[in-house]
């Protein structure tokens, strides 16, 4: 028998196998069922993250953080153009003007770059 | 407008479409390449069952990491690898070859081959003799007409070794046909 012949009749007991249909329906429920499943659970785990106080912590600390960063970040700009303000000011009054203007003024920027 | 294959999923439910279609294209590989393997009809739908969700686990990853190249050597991989496993928690191996031996009349109607179903059947009880390697080399080469490189790839070998396993599987699977009764040897003469 040549190599061929051989390769052939190997191919001819080797053929595919037809799933049972039954299997298909089977998977395809068990596929959706995962989906739904991990769908609900992460709905579930959002509501009850949100009822849980002990999930608002970060949230809270994370704003809280964010506020005093950008307080921060204002102070230290602001100081910055101490100098310059007060050689542009001519008494101590237009002095504090122009700071709360800068200060206004850095506010603005970092809340808009956010 | 047509998905490309090598285009990354966008959201869940793009991802489980493109599950779905894996799915749908290789259901019969997955499940031929488990029969071949277990020997029967039950333990095949199990592995399948396994096999699917399994990918499905990882798809995402596989999706990303697969560069737009078939998915069908992954899916077999894991076949595989479930395979293996099977085998080890049951510590056997399939005891009588495939059980379906109804399954070759079934592909052969012809009253005339007669002969030729016998050699079918020698055959297909010789694939089951082999070693691991090479038995699992012709499922995917005759059964599933995988080419060198998507075997290569499911199982972890390079091309070249790959052609040398399938081409000593051929020779040996083809000795053990000619000669029934005798001991399995390898192609070069040397037993296994």
């Amino acid at each position: 028998m040549s190599a061929t012949d051989f390769e052939a009749l190997l191919r001819e007991a080797l053929a595919p196998v037809e799933p049972p249909a039954d299997l298909a329906v089977r998977l395809e429920v068990t596929l959706v069922s995962l989906t739904e499943a991990a769908q609900e659970e992460l709905d579930t785990w959002e509501l009850s993250a949100m009822r849980d106080p002990r999930n608002w912590v970060r949230p809270a600390a994370a704003a809280v953080i964010g506020v005093s960063a950008g307080t921060a970040l204002v102070v230290l700009r602001v100081r910055a153009r101490h100098r310059v303000r007060k050689q542009r000011s001519r008494n101590a009054v237009e002095l504090v003007e122009r700071t709360f203007q800068d200060a206004a003024e850095e506010a603005r920027r970092i809340v808009r770059r956010k | 407008m047509v998905q490309q294959a090598d285009e990354l999923p966008s959201g869940k439910a793009d991802i489980d479409a493109r599950f779905t279609e894996l799915y749908k294209a290789h259901l019969r590989d997955v499940y031929s390449y488990s029969y071949y393997r277990v020997g029967n009809h039950h333990d095949a739908e199990d592995l399948t069952e396994q096999t699917f969700l399994q990918a499905y686990r990882h798809f995402e990853r596989a999706l990303r990491e697969a560069n737009g190249r078939p998915l069908r050597p992954w899916l077999i991989r894991i076949a595989h690898n479930l395979a293996a496993n099977f085998y080890r928690d049951r510590s056997r191996k399939p005891e009588s070859g495939i059980e379906d031996a109804g399954m070759i009349s079934d592909l052969h109607t012809t009253e005339s081959l007669v002969e030729g179903r016998e050699q079918l059947k020698a055959i297909l009880d010789g694939v089951q003799q082999l070693p691991d390697d090479r038995r699992e080399a012709l499922i995917m080469r005759f059964a599933l007409g995988m080419d060198n490189r998507e075997i290569a790839r499911a199982l972890g070998r390079t091309d070249g070794a790959t052609k040398v396993l399938l081409h000593r599987a051929i020779r040996q699977l083809e000795g053990m046909v000619a000669e029934p009764a005798a001991p399995a040897a390898d192609s070069d003469g040397a037993p296994r």
